[in-house]
This record gives C-alpha cells, sequence and structure tokens, in this order.
C-alpha cells in the first residue's frame, strides 16, 4: 500500500464491514427497534397506538394467550430437526465418502428442487400426502388403510412437510465437515483396533459435529418460525404454530402490539434455547481451531 | 531371538486394475530388526506396507505375523501399528487421548492408560503436552506423538510410511537418531519406508531397494553400498561409475574385465557370474587421482584420462574424467593433501585414475529392464 494509504489502514477492516453492517442497521435492527416499540403500544389501528411502558402485559398476555403454540412450535420443530437429521446424515455420508465420481451430481440432486419456489414444493407435498394422492391412494385401492385415514392436515404432514423443506440446510454443512475428514485418520482409528463402527463413533462423528451443529441451527431456528407448512399442510387448529398466529395478528386482526411481542417471545426463546444447545454440544471448542 | 522372523511375506502380489503395484514379494523380517523398503516413488513400497498394515488386501500371496496368517485380518485385528505419513493425529482429541487411544479401545484401566501414557509421552520427550491439542503442536512434535500413539500398543511390529518427509532437513537428521534410539530402547521390530537413501542409511539393520513392485537387492547397508548387485541399485545408493566391457580372463582372485579402449580392469571372480558381458562399477571416493609422471601403485587398475570439469565442494573436491575408454568417470578426492599445496588439477589437465581390484563391483541389468528385454 502506497505512503498516504498506509495511515489509514487502520480504517480498512470497518470499510469491508461498513456494507454488511450497513444493511443489518436498514433492514434488521431499525425494523427490530420498531418492532420493540410496537410491543409496548397498546390501542387499535382504527383509533391509533399509545406506547407506554406498562404495556409489558402485551408480553405476558400473549404468552398466556399462545402457549399452546409456543409449545407446538418447539416440539414439531424439534421433531422436524431431528427427522431431518435422520436422512440428512446417512445421505451426506453416502455422498461425502461413497459418492466417488458422481459426488457433484448427487449434491446438485439434493439441492435441485430447490430450483422451485417454496410455495411450489409445499403445495406439491400437499397433493403427495393428499387424502387420494400419490401416497395414500394407491394403499386405500388396496385396502391397507382405512377410507377416511389422512395424513395431511395431521401434526405428522407438517413436520415431514417442514423436514423436506430444510433437508439441504442440514444436509450440506453435515456433507461439508464429513467431506473434508482426512480419510488417514479413519485408517488412524482402525489401525488403533478401532472397528468401523468403532471408528466412526470415535473419529467419524465427532469430526462432523460442527456440521452438525450447523446443519440443526439452520434447520431449527426457520422451522420454529415458519407457518407455510402449518398453513397449508395443517391448516387446522392441532396444527397452528406460533408462526401462524404472529402472521394472523399482523395481517388479518392488525393487533400488532399482541404480534411484536410474540415475535420478540420468539427470539428470545431460540437465543436461549440456541445458547443451551451450543454449551451441551460443546460445540465451542469444536469449530475453533479444528 | 535376533533370527526369529516377526514378518513374512510369501508370493505376494497386489494389483491395481491393470497395474501391478507388488509383484511377487517374498520377505522375511526378523525380530526387532530395523528394516526399511527403499525406492522411487511408485515402486510398491508403500503398498507393500499398507498390505502387512492390513489396509490393503493383497491379489495373491501370503502374510504372516509371528508365525501367523493375517493376509485377511483387518488391521483392526492385527498387533501391527502404523505411523502416518502425515502423522495422522486425532484433531478433536488431546495429545493425552491420542496416544491413549490405541489402549481404551482394547479396554485397558483408566490408572494403567494414565501410567501408560505417561511413560510413553516421557519417551518421546513429549511430557507436559498431554492437554494439547494437535494443531499446536510443531511438525517434529506431532511426528513424535504420532509414534507415541503407536508405540504404547507393544505392537510386535511397527510401520513407519516416510514419517519424517515432512520435516525439514535439519531435523530430520535429528529425528533419525531418535528414532534408532528408541527403536533400540523399546526393542520392536521397524518396517520403515522411505526414498531417500542416506535416511535408510542411517538407520536400519537391512533394506530391501525396490523398483517397479519388486526389490533388487536386500541386504545390509555397508553391502548395499559397497556391491550393489544391480544397475539400479548401483545409482540409486549414491553415485556408481559404471563401465561396460568383456571378461578374458578368470584367475583365483580376480577376474579381468577388457574395457572398449582396450584397457584392462580387475575385479573380485565371487562378484562376476557366468556371462561374458559385465558392467564393472567403482564409487567415485575409491579412485585416487596421480600425475602422468608419478608411478600409479602397484596392483591397482589404472586408467588414463582428461580432467573436464572440476567443483569445489570445500570437504572434497569433485572431478569429471574423461578416460581413454570414451566415458565419463566421477571422482571424489578429499581436500587434504592436494589443497595443501594449492595444486588442485585443472580441467584438461591429463590424469591417472587408480583404485584396488577390490574396491570393483559387477552389477547386473536391473530385474525390470531384464524382464522388459524378454
Amino acid at each position: 500500500m502506497g505512503g498516504p494509504l498506509r495511515r489509514f489502514r487502520f480504517a480498512v477492516p470497518y470499510l469491508l464491514l461498513a456494507p454488511g453492517l450497513l444493511w443489518l442497521t436498514v433492514y434488521y435492527v431499525y425494523p427490530a427497534v420498531q418492532m420493540f416499540i410496537a410491543s409496548f403500544w397498546s390501542g387499535s389501528l382504527s383509533q391509533g397506538y399509545t406506547f407506554s411502558l406498562s404495556n409489558w402485559t402485551n408480553y405476558t398476555d400473549a404468552i398466556a394467550r399462545y402457549e399452546e403454540q409456543f409449545v407446538r412450535s418447539i416440539v414439531f420443530a424439534g421433531l422436524a430437526t431431528l427427522l431431518t437429521f435422520l436422512i440428512s446424515f446417512p445421505l451426506a455420508y453416502t455422498i461425502a465418502f461413497r459418492g466417488g465420481r458422481y459426488k457433484n451430481l448427487l449434491l446438485f440432486l439434493v439441492i435441485a428442487p430447490f430450483f422451485t419456489s417454496f410455495l411450489l414444493r409445499v403445495i406439491s407435498w400437499r397433493t403427495i400426502l393428499g387424502d387420494d394422492g400419490l401416497f395414500l391412494g394407491p394403499l386405500k385401492g388396496a385396502g391397507v388403510v382405512p377410507e377416511d385415514f389422512r395424513l395431511l392436515a395431521t401434526p405428522l404432514a407438517v413436520i415431514t412437510g417442514i423436514a423436506y423443506n430444510f433437508l439441504p440446510f442440514m444436509t450440506l454443512p453435515i456433507y461439508v465437515s464429513l467431506e473434508k475428514i482426512d480419510r488417514r485418520l479413519l485408517e488412524a482409528g482402525q489401525d488403533l483396533y478401532a472397528a468401523p463402527f468403532m471408528t466412526f463413533r470415535k473419529v467419524t462423528f465427532p469430526l462432523a459435529l460442527p456440521g452438525i451443529f450447523a446443519g440443526t441451527l439452520l434447520t431449527f431456528i426457520p422451522a420454529m418460525g415458519d407457518y407455510v407448512n402449518a398453513e397449508l399442510l395443517g391448516q387446522t387448529p392441532s396444527t397452528r404454530m406460533i408462526g401462524n398466529v404472529i402472521q394472523s395478528r399482523f395481517l388479518v386482526n392488525n393487533d400488532y402490539p399482541t404480534a411484536a411481542a410474540l415475535s420478540f417471545v420468539l427470539m428470545a426463546g431460540i437465543l436461549v434455547a440456541v445458547a443451551v444447545y451450543a454449551r451441551l454440544l460443546g460445540t465451542e471448542e469444536l469449530t475453533s481451531g479444528v | 531371538m535376533g533370527s526369529h522372523i516377526g514378518v513374512r511375506l510369501v508370493d505376494v502380489v497386489k494389483r491395481f486394475g491393470d497395474v501391478i503395484a507388488v509383484d511377487r514379494i517374498n520377505l522375511d523380517v526378523h525380530d526387532g530388526e530395523f528394516f526399511s523398503l527403499l525406492g522411487p516413488s511408485g515402486c510398491g513400497k508403500t503398498t507393500t506396507l499398507r498390505m502387512i498394515g492390513g489396509f490393503e488386501e493383497p491379489t495373491s500371496g501370503l502374510i504372516e505375523l509371528d508365525g501367523k496368517d493375517v493376509t485377511w485380518l483387518p488391521p483392526y485385528r492385527r498387533n501391527v501399528n502404523t505411523v502416518f505419513q502425515s502423522y495422522a493425529l486425532f484433531p478433536h482429541l488431546s495429545i493425552f487421548e491420542n496416544v491413549a487411544f490405541g489402549l481404551r479401545r482394547k479396554k485397558v484401566g483408566d490408572a494403567e492408560i494414565r501410567r501408560r501414557v505417561t511413560e510413553m509421552l516421557a519417551l518421546v520427550e513429549l511430557a507436559g503436552f498431554e492437554r494439547r491439542k494437535p494443531t499446536q503442536l510443531s511438525g517434529g512434535q506431532a511426528q513424535r506423538v504420532a509414534l507415541a500413539r503407536a508405540l504404547i500398543n507393544r505392537p510386535a511390529v511397527l510401520l513407519l510410511d516416510e514419517p519424517l518427509g515432512a520435516l525439514d532437513l535439519k531435523l530430520r537428521k535429528q529425528m533419525q537418531l531418535e528414532l534408532k534410539r528408541i527403536q533400540q530402547e523399546v526393542g520392536i521390530t521397524f518396517i520403515y519406508v522411505t526414498h531417500d537413501q542416506e535416511e535408510a542409511m542411517t538407520m536400519s539393520d537391512r533394506i530391501a531397494v525396490m523398483n517397479r513392485g519388486h526389490y533388487e537387492q536386500l541386504a545390509d547397508p555397508e553391502t548395499l553400498y559397497e556391491r550393489p548387485a544391480t544397475r539400479f541399485v548401483a545409482g540409486f545408493l549414491g553415485i556408481s561409475n559404471l563401465l561396460r566391457g568383456t571378461i578374458v580372463e578368470k584367475a583365483e582372485r580376480y577376474a579381468a574385465v577388457r574395457l572398449s579402449g582396450d584397457a584392462v580392469v580387475r575385479l573380485p571372480v565371487a562378484a562376476v557370474n557366468g556371462t561374458s558381458g559385465v558392467e564393472v562399477g567403482v564409487r567415485p571416493e575409491k579412485i585416487r587421482l596421480f600425475g602422468t609422471e608419478t608411478p600409479a601403485p602397484e596392483g591397482f587398475n589404472i586408467l588414463s584420462g582428461t580432467i573436464r570439469d572440476a567443483s569445489y565442494l570445500g570437504v572434497s573436491t569433485q572431478y569429471v574424467v574423461e578416460t581413454s575408454t570414451g566415458g565419463r568417470m566421477t571422482v571424489y578426492e578429499q581436500n587434504v593433501e592436494r589443497t595443501l599445496h594449492g595444486s588442485l588439477y585443472r580441467p584438461g589437465e591429463d590424469v591417472q585414475l587408480a583404485w584396488s581390484p577390490d574396491h570393483s563391483f559387477a552389477v547386473a541389468p536391473s530385474v525390470a529392464e531384464s524382464a522388459d528385454e524378454e
């Protein structure tokens, strides 16, 4: 760097950070602050809102009123994340270790469905799970399941829908962490008397943990706030998630204070859950330095 | 104990598709021996080692460990441990757990693991490193941990796959001596793969010099250097001057060989076999240079020649001499006498080359070459 510019070297990191910070300020910080303010409003859209810290009861009211949907969101997102993991890990493992020259093709196939829109995918999932759809139609025809058996509008439909939609977000990070494992480490494991499964437990799996950690977060966090799957595959009171409540409070009922309070509760809940999870997995040590 | 066979390979062949990596190797490695497989890359040395370790299955043949057939046993059932080329330390485990890995799999008790890991880290001079992670180690330290991790299991045989390849020259020299010390201390059979002839010579009791899937000669370092059996061995270990000729006479001790240009040199009769065509070899440092007026020593092989190049190397001077046979020979002369008088030979000077017939050897064409000629 030239002489006069050298003096401004200290500014380089800030300059590099600036676009990102600006973006976050405009599209995250400002709306978040706005929402935070809205969560302390009282009144209605037609009569106008007034801000008062005494409106903190918005939070307690929201939690009390929608406790069921909060709990359901945690359960659905948790189960969906688990299901996604159970499907993704063997998939990523096979691609990473057995993919050979088809690796890139297989990875492409994992993300190929994502070239169509999110909504279309959920709607097609609806066709697949439909009462006389691809899956149940033949089963009912063969008399394996009763005529009134449904998959659609059940928790199962919502959970599998979420699992399907977040599959690549789980598969890709796990794939990356498996792919970069030095194959000689597996030989070293076997050399040191660990049979293949033991080598998997003691070497492969621990080394895949950073990818598993990233994948589960990328699945669980959006799944917690998801409302499209519950809306299109569920649509019954027993599948309503907190995302659906927030959506309808905001856009249907124009109840901005409650919606804002719910959003903040959701955010805080996820932050706490992630912190606990990171603690349990000890990933701080795993992701740094390895 | 010295003659007990630790590892035996019988007619071992390994093919990868159409490529024959190892071509019918027979090998006996004695208990407690430091044995090296030396050769250029692609000669089959690493494949041979991997078959002993159980990482590759031979296409045909038999591998025995301590008299037991282990040909088809997976690595985790063999009493053999490996020091891998890039160490392959487990990055998620501490140094302690890396070293303890094998013992944990064998369900050794905690107290004994602690005792043995401490002892082993002391042996490789890394006491106090227990809690570190592999990424916090230098190359030389990682190499010692890899060694400790393998040795702690007290294997019948330790396999080392170019373990010093990633270290710089100075550290490599130091580790060579240390490996030898540790090997003598623990008394375990080492099978060491390397392409570095000096490294193999420094440490090994015996060396198999490999080329294109076979070994061309198996002997102690001194024999390999002084009496290389094939052209390949003569060229791979150090520098050799090779002179093509025809045997004209076989006496009691020496055979006489006529070279092109009518010069006759002698070599031990034991070194020549049936054929009359032969290549006579002599190492550069065995040759002494004399001026044309000085009488050369009695009984020596003598060739006349002209200095074509002289390089002063400090310890010695390297001359390239064009001889009466028409070829060029390399001569190393220790810088003792001639430097004292400031009278190194200069290019263009005529000289006599003289060496003892006992320092001559005869080489066969390489096994692989003769196979090609068939």
